[in-house]
């Protein structure tokens, strides 16, 4: 099969416009005979389906929370980035492009990021029409501030909430649809296969998490928009119900995977504290901007933190990159963490951990100032560990947070599957190999407000579709083989938990396949999930049936999939012969312990094909093309 | 800072809707302070399911105190004892060793029981589909910075606008009312230049869908802003109360 990226011709400055003005077009009383499934409610999906919906489709959502309003896209924090240049500080479409390319290590295609930097201004006009309550000056003109990888101010954001106010501004405006009557709205739902007719994606089989009962939906395209996969980890930042399972099972389908092992650790989060522990949460980035990173200079020093003079501190970021300091992105300043903590020099009860100090920003601000930026991540802070960050700074730790991979997409969005779309986090278009902060809530709302509603027009007024109905064969097949899987994991009746299971596979991927990987760890790693896949299939222990409200049933199909998807990740890792952005292989690393690229021979995204059940998948590589950027050593000294 | 305590906890168990409930008693054993009350309840649940029985189901997704999932009445209080506080960002260090701890779903007529400590909040969408936006077609904006805002109506906007629909302030009113739910919407939009066009007919349509959904009256019982995880205050009910009033004004002229 081969890998076609359907990038426009023409300048780069160009492209989108070009494309949009050739695309074929729907005709206003067509579009009403097209139903269009869109599966996730955070910022992409929410988006896509008010956007779809506006235009005069008829839109299906799915999601697996109670409310659409509950999508992990809540929880982002520090902002949002669009090259509006309101500080005048030099800003262009141009320079967000380049830090985005830059940032990512020279592993994204420069006509996705380009379009994502060229669309920001416009999210920001539309959130700011419908509402959402952005920070402002005095003036009453909105707010900026920085985030890791820039030079300059273009961060949006609403007090440590964007990621909510965002998303309720989508959420709205889809309910807006609903009361016209053009979005039917499908709560706790889990999609658990992507159904093909004809080589076309034109439905979906779900579990109704309320009833336990197995549902199919048909469509003329299907749309996924759910989130990423970082709780293979066990511990992360992401919600607990996020999973790979639906992207999983469109790859089983026939969609490539791309870029699977990308996957960015996030410098600033609480540190673990037990074995009890259920997830980490982040800080913000935010943080950054005026707070320090810094250990004692004697690893000997127990005295507490507040009573440390200046002069016996290591800000080694400030140290080790003069001049970006405190503000390097995320895999730098994650993996210099993390070199601090092996080398015995980090703090708190485990040893793993630094402080990240906004004590010197308290005294030039004065605590007003700082409460009003940080006030409810400080509360945060406190109220996860008992301790103030205004009287002593919080200690910090890298943690899995973000995924750059995901179904692999062309320039529309599409996945290898014909009529299948994939949009946000769970795609892997524009952040190549490590994503700068602030970036995602642009991607996806750059994906669903503005560029589906005109690929998806494209591909439904190029192809052809015969009808189907969700009771036809094709359907009825799938539903079955889902229905299969489910019994024969309530069948293994052994004696361990899933969510046992599930922490020992989050512990093997983080020792192996986490912030440093080598190829001996991988091949180990590699057999021990091997290992622990066939021990789950032997010894799961669940309780109650398939037709009834079952959380921890759900949790073990999502499970089985991480189990098989884990594989993925480690042979992604094991076959990129370099290092790059987020993915750092202690075989290749310049004599400063920086990622060292390989763009000779790895200048390319992988994409990996299913290879069939139990074979090996089959990688196939998209060339990047660099024409208007030049692969530079990413330097942030 | 360290340590351990042991808890008696008497869980509300409902097999599913219309099914009859009942309470049912645990021990949650060597509990670490520094658990939050979701992975106490993480603890007792993998106990349960080893022992072959099913675990307490309770709904919960970010843990971080934002999405509006998680939420229970612990000892009487919606989301439990530490104010300003979702169920997820509660720590056992606020219990001592020896308690016992009541924990009951959110009740209200409006909020039917899915099984456990798990309820339906549709409702609260119902009532957003009724009005709770601003009707600005994707595309069609001016640029962001036309309007300006004054900086204070932001923040009270911003204030409102941080309700996080978890249903605590319809679980502790006497009367079920979704008020303060509501009022922080409205009140959100109100507050912009942008959300002004629609008000009236926003308030209207907002009030009417939440009486026709069961939701009680608002008898100023102030029980809602005491358990709002958010500290939303209900002065933004007295400005729903305003609007409402001249949306009445309005309608009658026109
Ligand atoms: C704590 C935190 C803070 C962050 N802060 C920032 C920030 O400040 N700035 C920034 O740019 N980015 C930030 N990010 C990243 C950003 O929030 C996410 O990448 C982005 O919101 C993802 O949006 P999404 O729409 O792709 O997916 P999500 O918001 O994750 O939504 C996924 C949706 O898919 C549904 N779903 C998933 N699987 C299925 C299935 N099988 N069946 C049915 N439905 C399914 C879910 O129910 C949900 O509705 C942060 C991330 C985290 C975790
Ligand atoms: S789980 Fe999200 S608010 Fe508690």
């Amino acid at each position: 099969m081969s890998l076609n990226p359907s990038i426009p011709s023409g300048p780069l400055e160009a492209k989108w416009t070009k494309y949009c003005s050739e695309i074929k077009l729907v005709s206003p009383a067509n579009k009403r005979k097209f139903e269009i499934i869109v599966v996730g409610t955070g910022l992409a999906g929410a988006s896509a389906s008010a956007a779809l919906a506006e235009l005069g489709y008829n839109v299906k959502t799915f999601c697996i929370q109670d409310s659409p309003r509950r999508a992990h896209s809540i929880a982002a924090q520090g902002g949002i980035n669009a090259a509006k240049n309101y500080q005048g500080d030099g800003d262009s479409i141009w320079r967000l492009f380049y830090d985005t390319i830059k940032g990512g290590d020279f592993r994204a295609r420069e006509a996705n990021v380009y379009r994502l930097a060229e669309l920001s201004v416009k999210i920001i006009d539309h959130c700011v029409a419908q509402g959402v309550p952005f920070a402002r000056e005095y003036g009453g003109l909105l707010a900026n501030r920085s985030f890791g990888g820039a030079l300059v101010s273009r961060t949006f954001y609403a007090r440590g909430q964007t990621g909510q106010q965002l998303l309720l501004g989508a959420y709205s405006a889809m309910l807006r649809q609903v009361k016209a009557g053009r979005v039917s709205l499908f709560p706790r739902r889990e999609v658990l296969d992507i159904v093909l007719v004809k080589g076309q994606a034109r439905g979906i089989v779900a579990r109704n998490l309320v009833t336990g009962e197995l549902e199919s939906y048909a469509a003329h395209a299907v749309v996924l928009a759910t989130g990423g996969y970082g709780n293979i980890y066990f511990l992360s930042t992401n919600g607990m119900n996020s999973n790979v399972s639906a992207s999983f099972r469109a790859y089983k389908r026939g969609a490539f995977f791309g870029n699977p092992c990308f996957v960015q650790i996030h410098p600033t989060c609480i540190p673990v504290s037990g074995h009890y522990q259920s997830k980490l949460t982040l800080m913000s980035e935010s943080l950054r901007n005026d707070g320090r990173v810094w250990v004692p200079k004697d690893p000997k020093d127990k005295r507490r933190p507040e009573d440390i003079p200046e002069s016996d501190r290591d800000y080694f970021l400030e140290r080790l990159y003069p001049s970006y300091g405190n503000l390097v992105p995320r895999d730098v300043a994650s993996r210099a963490t993390k070199a601090i903590c092996d080398q015995g020099r980090g703090v708190g009860p485990t040893g793993y951990a630094v402080y990240l100090d906004l004590s010197d920003a308290i005294k030039r601000d004065g605590k007003e100032v700082i409460e009003k930026k940080y006030g409810n991540l400080f509360e945060m802070y406190e109220r996860i560990t008992g301790v103030s960050p205004y009287v002593s700074p919080m200690m910090i730790y890298p943690a899995v947070h973000y995924v750059m991979g995901g179904l692999w997409v062309d320039y529309n969005l599409m996945t290898t599957i014909k009529g299948l779309f994939s949009l946000g986090e769970a795609n892997f278009s524009d952040h190549g190999a490590n994503r700068l902060g602030a970036s995602a809530l642009m991607q996806g709302l750059a994906d669903g407000y503005f560029i589906i509603p005109y690929t998806i027009g494209g591909y439904l007024a190029s192809d052809s579709f015969p009808p189907v109905s969700p009771s036809q064969g094709e359907f009825e097949d799938s539903k079955k083989e889902v229905s299969e899987f489910i019994r024969r994991l309530l069948s293994v009746k052994g004696r361990r938990t899933v969510t046992d299971f599930h922490r020992s596979l989050g512990s093997i991927m983080w020792e192996y396949a986490g912030m440093e990987r080598s190829d001996e760890g991988l091949r180990k790693a590699k057999g021990m999930v091997e290992e622990l896949r066939e021990e789950y299939w032997q010894n799961l222990l669940l309780t109650g049936g398939e037709r009834e409200f079952n959380q921890n049933l759900s949790k073990a199909l999502r499970v089985a999939d991480y189990l098989e998807f884990a594989g993925l990740i480690i042979e992604d890792a094991l076959t990129r012969r370099e290092s790059c952005g987020c993915h750092f292989n202690v075989a290749y690393q310049t004599p400063e312990h920086e990622p060292l690229r390989d763009d000779q021979n790895c200048a390319y995204v992988a994409a990996w094909e299913y290879g069939g059940k139990e074979r090996p998948p089959i990688l196939h590589k998209e060339p990047l093309v660099f024409e208007n950027v030049t692969p530079g050593i990413r330097s942030y000294k | 800072m360290n340590g351990t305590i042991n808890l008696t906890l008497k869980v509300w168990r409902q097999p599913g809707p219309g099914q009859k409930g009942k309470f049912e008693i645990y021990q949650a054993k060597d509990i670490n302070i520094h658990m939050s009350f979701l992975e106490m309840l993480d603890v007792v649940n993998e106990e349960l399911i080893l022992s072959g029985k099913d675990p307490i189901a309770f709904d919960h997704d970010c843990r971080e105190g934002i999405c509006g999932m998680c939420g229970a009445v612990v000892n009487g209080k919606a989301h439990g004892p530490k104010k300003g506080t979702t169920l997820c960002q509660l720590h056992m260090r606020h219990f001592r060793d020896g308690d016992t701890i009541v924990i009951e779903p959110f009740r209200s007529k409006a909020f039917p029981i899915i099984r456990d400590l798990v309820v339906d909040r549709s409702a609260f969408d119902e009532i957003i589909i009724a009005g709770g936006y601003i009707s600005v077609n994707t595309g069609s904006a001016p640029d962001a910075n036309s309007i300006p805002v004054p900086p204070q109506n932001a923040e009270l906007a911003m204030d409102a606008a941080a309700c996080i629909g978890c249903g605590a302030c319809v679980a502790q009113c006497p009367n079920g009312s979704a008020m303060l739910f509501v009022a922080s919407k409205v009140s959100h939009l109100a507050l912009l230049p942008q959300g002004r066009p629609e008000a009236a007919k926003r308030v209207l349509s907002m009030t009417g869908r939440m009486k026709e959904l069961g939701f009680g009256n608002c008898g100023n019982e102030r029980e809602c802003e005491a358990v709002c995880p958010k500290q939303i205050s209900i002065s933004h009910i007295a400005r729903l109360n305003r609007e409402f009033l001249k949306a009445g004004l309005f309608s009658r002229e026109t």
